[in-house]
């Protein structure tokens, strides 16, 4: 018998039970009050939420597809591999669901500007493109050592008309990008949105960019009971800082459905150059939220490590943990080797160069589905394509192009 | 009452006003900051502000950011700056104030940091990213420990706000006096006397403003709107660039004040 029942939360002040909060400079908080109250009134507004399924459905180019790969299937031969394809929402990744939706919201606020951060610049270019949709400034903040491995992005940002900032302080990765985007936020919080791009920060950052996501879920449930009449047996997903794994997840959080989220495992858990938040991390307060951290005995953050930009993040966000206490989700990684791997026989297979982060997803369906029957059912987010990472992958392998 | 209090009451009986010049511990090392407390105290600071470094300083400019580098790089942190004040006591009595974000409180336990502290010698605490309302366990514990819990006020708060921060705070409140991180530069914005007015309306404690102060005219003008008068970055800027000049600028502050 299935018995977890999951609340609906956050509570009042954005926990999740112990996870989640506001922690921020004074300066940001009535803009946090303030983008609570905006986004609680749109969710009433039915010409905002005509507008938004009218972008979704006619520019995000929704439903995305759930895809029955049968030559994967066939080549691990065990349970049957169905892929839920973000990689064909406009601009490449699931990234695009958060960032219209925020767009929208910060026109309806009245503000003249926004600013994200980005790591495999997915957010960053679905900011630029949410900004230019709806006719807003854009600015973006990206690590240094992200810039360089994710190129491809950068440059369709510039295109979109967006200014691309380089953060050359720490890590030069995504979180010295979103204490940068913060740091401007404290200064423009008058006039400027800032777009989070995953399920993290101060609340109600968590579960406004859920919300957005978990159109996924609602349609890969639909989607699968039409081609299968059953639920699926697992659902799997990549995290990083966890929109897309949630946005699966959450329409299935009462069904008896197992879920897996998968972190990066870099080079092994036991080099300590990894960003597996559950594996080695343990709770700390960081960047606006109570979570998980990888951090030291002092409480510095430790520097991370992944093959692929978007899940090389210290942190992860707050309903993750709290799902994973409540034995309704199990966190598991995968490292840097493995998912090249599976970036490399979704591609032979099926066809489908898919994104590094969404590659760490592939290889945990991978294991999971060689050890299954046939007659269990796996549906794997496909968080994003994979063109930005070709270059990337190439020079790992040592190929000039 | 405690050293804070004590400074503060006796500065306002005198009808002055104080002036709280903001270092970070550990840059470039311990032994350093031993003597710029020593000189900041000489050149008659009335309250000393004792940053923590972190790793991610996110309400921090550049000039701070750094400065938390070098700390770090040196190996200083909370647990080796609680002793650190406990033997600056032996020298000087001059009230002392961590400035420190959450973090390294949280992973330190806030009961520890609170009863360790104030064992040390150190008088009260800023953390720029605990907002009162997640704070609430922490100021129990701190008024219990007689500890002063010093919150921010920013431009941008409301009067709800406002009455909720001023009621949380003890020793002072702290006014934020741009919108935006430290170091930038001083620009006050329209709003800003008739914002600190209602400010004061709300409350009796002293208010004490910075973010932003960098020159003796800077610090003039806010001692004349403010209880007390708070440099960080320029005083961060001089001691690593020019430190053989940090003396004659401190002076320069101090009369300005
Ligand atoms: C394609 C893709 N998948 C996954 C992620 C990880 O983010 P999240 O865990 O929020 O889905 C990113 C982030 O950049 C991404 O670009």
């Amino acid at each position: 018998m299935w018995r977890i029942t999951i609340k609906k939360l956050p509570d009042k002040k954005g926990y999740f039970g112990q996870y989640g909060g506001r922690f921020v400079p004074e300066t940001l908080m009535p803009a946090l009050q303030e983008l609570e109250a905006a986004y609680s009134k749109t969710q009433k507004d039915k010409s905002f939420q005509r507008e938004l399924k009218y972008l979704q459905e006619t520019y995000i180019g929704r439903p995305t597809p759930l895809y029955f790969a049968r030559r994967l299937t066939k080549h691990l031969g065990g349970a049957k591999i169905y892929l839920k394809r973000e990689d064909l929402a406009h601009t490449g990744a699931h990234k695009i669901n958060n960032a219209l939706g925020q767009a929208l919201l910060a026109k309806k606020m009245g503000k003249k500007r926004l600013i994200a951060e980005t790591g495999a610049g997915q957010h960053g270019v679905a900011t630029a493109t949410g900004a230019s949709l709806v006719g807003l400034e854009c600015e973006i903040y990206m690590g240094s050592e992200d810039v360089q491995r994710q190129s491809l992005n950068v440059f369709r940002m510039k295109l979109l008309g967006a200014k691309v900032n380089e953060v050359n302080i720490g890590s030069r990765t995504l979180k010295d990008a979103i204490n940068e985007a913060l740091r401007d936020w404290t200064t423009n919080v008058r006039t400027t949105h800032y777009v989070m791009g995953t399920v993290f920060g101060p609340h109600p950052f968590p579960m406004l960019v859920r919300d957005f996501q978990s159109i996924i879920g609602r349609e890969a449930r639909k989607q699968i009971i039409k081609a299968e009449g059953k639920l699926p047996d697992y659902l799997i997903a990549c995290v990083g800082g966890g929109s897309n794994a949630i946005g699966l997840f959450y329409e299935f959080l009462n069904d008896a459905v197992k879920m897996v989220g998968v972190e990066a495992g870099g080079r092994g858990i036991e080099t300590g150059e990894h960003a597996a938040r559950f594996a080695g991390g343990s709770i700390g307060v960081f960047q606006g939220c109570k979570s998980y951290l990888l951090q030291d005995d002092d409480g510095n953050v430790l520097g991370t490590h992944s093959v692929s930009a978007g899940l090389d993040y210290a942190s992860i966000g707050p309903e993750h943990p709290y799902l994973r206490d409540m034995k309704r989700v199990q966190y598991t990684y995968a490292t840097d080797s493995e998912a090249l791997s599976a970036f490399e026989l979704l591609s032979e297979t099926e066809g489908i160069i898919p994104a590094l982060e969404s590659a760490h997803a592939i290889a945990e369906a991978v294991k999971l589905a060689t050890e299954l029957p046939k007659n269990k059912i796996l549906v794997v987010n496909l968080s994003g394509r994979g063109d930005k990472d070709v270059q990337q992958v190439a020079r790992i392998k040592g190929i000039e192009l | 009452m405690n050293r804070i209090e004590t400074t503060l009451n006796r500065l306002k009986a005198d009808n002055k006003k104080a002036f709280i010049p903001y270092i970070m511990a550990g840059d470039p090392d311990l032994e350093k900051t031993m003597e710029h407390v020593m000189l900041l105290a000489e050149c008659g600071a009335d309250i000393i502000e004792l940053g923590v470094p972190f790793s991610d300083p996110l309400a921090d400019g550049p000039t701070i950011q750094r400065a938390a580098e070098r700390a770090l790089k040196a190996g200083v942190t909370l647990k080796r700056i609680i002793p650190f004040v406990k033997k600056l006591r032996q020298r000087t009595q001059v009230p002392i104030v961590l400035m420190t974000y959450y973090n390294p409180v949280f992973k330190y336990g806030e009961d520890a940091f609170i009863k360790d502290s104030v064992k040390a010698g150190i008088d009260g605490v800023i953390i720029p990213d605990l907002p009162p309302e997640e704070g609430e366990d922490f100021i129990k514990l701190s008024r219990a420990a007689k500890f002063c819990t010093i919150f921010l006020i920013a431009p941008t708060s409301t009067k709800e706000r406002i009455e909720q921060i001023v009621s949380a705070c003890t020793g002072f409140v702290y006014y934020v006096s741009i919108t935006g991180i430290t170091g930038s530069k001083l620009m006050f914005e329209k709003t800003f006397k008739s914002h600190i007015a209602s400010v004061k309306k709300s409350t009796d404690k002293p208010i004490a403003v910075g973010f932003g102060v960098s020159t003796p005219e800077d610090a003039k003008m806010v001692s004349q709107i403010a209880d007390g008068v708070i440099v960080g970055s320029a005083i961060v800027k001089k001691f690593y660039e020019h430190p053989a000049g940090a003396k004659e600028f401190i002076r320069k502050l101090r009369e300005a004040i």
